[in-house]
């Protein structure tokens, strides 16, 4: 689904990502995890199109999408959350989610601003496309909510809905726990399991890790900027390279 | 979406009525000139206040429509129905090539930017002798003329001037409630976001800008056929700066923000004119007021304050 070799970044004189190679199998939910400083996210947004790598390939379905935009990578049904969740916050619950519709519909400038039959219909079915996914994510009730306005838990839930209204066949989902209490983690670990068994692939970076030991199929450790390990999450628990890592070696 | 047509019908039967119940040639041109403004601040309004892109040269593309129009109509003998269309595509198609290098400035920078624009715009007005007549102007521009009818009278002109500007405001609501609208507030919003969602954003930038600047376009042809004469001096810095206020003062991201801050702004100084030479400072004085007190604008400060008012109302009814 998703090949990643040779990603190397580096910042000025600091290298946070030296030659990182793996890949992500269709279906699966794989979880990226490391200490602090490890360069998840930098991998992330590398993947994703928002940084230009120094060096390395992405392959997307086996087709090198290397350097594409991400709105261009959103086209090819791949789609993003963020850890601090970026909400269009001026803008309705469904709007938000509407707007997730974007690559699905296309009426131009004028065929919207001259309301031409088609944009109307096609109006209507982006609205109701989007009220589906404020169900499947159940919170269709605050669908006439400003964005802004909402306590972090349903931002979270909303970056969700509007990432899945993209249509996506693979989501990336930075830190989707983080500032989440113990229940809303809960209810988010069941929420990953029905998006993958819509069929989606999903790669998580994650700090929580009962959350990443109970939902994903595979972790991919990273650590100073380098691949530790890799494997399932039984191999991770008992991988001593990892218990270092995290925990420090007292040689 | 029932209750933007009610609104939109309403405030349509006002404007159609307005002659009727107001008397004097002279408020009849300055309502006029209250429908042109009405256009540039929409204009710039789908811009600063939709997309999030400011522009202080907005007044160059008013006057380019202007022009255009008027060189086309004396010196090519253009009608000028065909004259107004040919200008708004040659000012979109000029927007939208430079509107792809100067859109990837942000801030500061692209207002940097789209002064200069404006600047250079007038200096070719005032340059360009032999085309535009220099700072003395061009004169002669024809009227428009319908099936028969000339608009030369205040009142024909309204009527002109107001079916524009009501089709200009029809269509940016239509437009702010679409998928491209909401394109547009999300770029404003959170641009990495909405491309993560496979909105272009450049390419939406640019886009509107075009689309803002066919507006500003159109509203200065329509300027030059109903004064018949233009000048540089209309099109300045100044003018840019002044739309820029009627957006900010109106509301952003409200068309009928637009046309209360056009309103404002165009009517204040007839009103204040009894004031002789304290008028500019009641006028700047009024400006800061409502900017400090109403920062949403006055299509949001006027229901607050009323809301204010009627509670206060009902606290000393109880009383």
């Amino acid at each position: 689904m998703l090949e990643i070799s040779g990603i190397t970044q580096i910042f000025g004189g600091v290298t946070a990502l030296d030659t990182v190679s793996f890949s992500i199998a269709k279906g699966d939910i794989t979880g990226v995890i490391g200490p602090n400083g490890a360069g998840k996210t930098t991998l992330f947004n590398i993947i994703t199109g928002i940084y230009r790598q120094t060096a390395g390939t992405v392959q997307l379905e086996g087709k090198d999408v290397t350097g594409f935009p991400p709105e261009r990578l959103a086209r090819l049904a791949m789609v993003r959350t963020f850890q601090n969740i970026e909400l269009f916050g001026t803008m309705t619950v469904l709007e938000n989610v509407m707007v997730g519709m974007h690559t699905k519909s296309s009426s131009g400038l004028l065929a919207c601003a001259l309301k031409m039959p088609w944009s109307i219909s096609e109006e209507r079915r982006i609205r109701e496309g989007a009220m589906k996914w404020l169900e499947f994510t159940g919170i269709c009730d605050l669908a006439d909510h400003t964005a802004g306005s909402l306590p972090f838990g349903k931002g979270r839930l909303l970056e969700i809905a509007r990432a899945l209204a993209v249509g996506p066949r693979i989501i990336l989902m930075d830190e989707p726990a983080a500032g989440l209490n113990s229940q809303e983690t809960l209810a988010l670990s069941l929420l990953i399991k029905r998006i993958r068994d819509l069929g989606i692939t999903i790669v998580l970076v994650e700090h929580d890790m009962e959350l990443v030991m109970d939902i994903c199929d595979r972790i991919v450790v990273l650590n100073l900027g380098r691949k530790l390990k890799e494997g399932t999450p039984r191999e991770i628990q008992e991988s001593p390279e990892v218990i270092a890592a995290y925990l420090g070696d007292d040689d | 979406m029932k209750q933007n047509l009610l609104l939109f019908t309403g405030f349509s039967i006002l404007i159609m009525f307005a002659p009727q119940l107001l008397s004097g040639g002279y408020l009849m041109n300055v309502l006029v000139f209250v429908g042109i403004n009405t256009m540039l601040a929409i204009a710039l309004n789908l811009l600063l206040g939709y997309a999030g892109q400011i522009s202080l040269g907005h007044a160059g593309f008013f006057g380019l429509g202007a022009y255009l129009s008027g060189i086309l109509t004396t010196a090519y003998r253009f009608n000028p129905w065909v004259a107004m269309p040919v200008a708004a595509v040659v000012v979109g198609c000029m927007a939208g090539m430079i509107g792809f290098p100067i859109l990837k400035l942000k801030g500061h920078y692209l207002a940097m930017a789209t002064l200069g624009l404006g600047i250079i715009i007038f200096i070719v007005f005032n340059e360009t002798v032999e085309l535009t007549g220099g700072p003395s102007g061009l004169s002669g521009i024809p009227n428009l003329q319908l099936a028969g009818i000339s608009f030369d009278s205040d009142v024909k002109n309204y009527y002109l001037i107001w079916g524009f500007t009501l089709a200009v405001m029809l269509f940016s609501l239509n437009l702010a409630n679409s998928r491209i609208g909401r394109a547009l507030r999300a770029v404003h919003d959170s641009e990495v976001a909405a491309q993560v969602l496979g909105v272009n954003a450049r390419l939406l930038k640019v886009q509107i800008f075009a689309m803002s600047a066919v507006i500003s376009s159109l509203a200065g042809s329509l300027y030059a056929h109903t004064m018949t004469f233009i000048s540089p001096a209309s099109f300045g810095f100044n003018f840019s700066i002044e739309l820029l206020t009627m957006v900010v003062i109106g509301g952003l991201g409200s068309v009928y923000g637009s046309f209360l801050g056009a309103a404002l702004l165009t009517l204040l100084p007839e009103i204040l004119r009894g004031a002789n030479d304290y008028d500019i400072i009641i006028y700047g004085g009024l400006l800061i007021v409502m900017v400090m007190f109403m920062p949403g604008g006055l299509v949001r400060g006027i229901p607050a304050l009323y809301r204010k008012v009627i509670k206060q109302k009902g606290e000393t009814g109880h009383a």
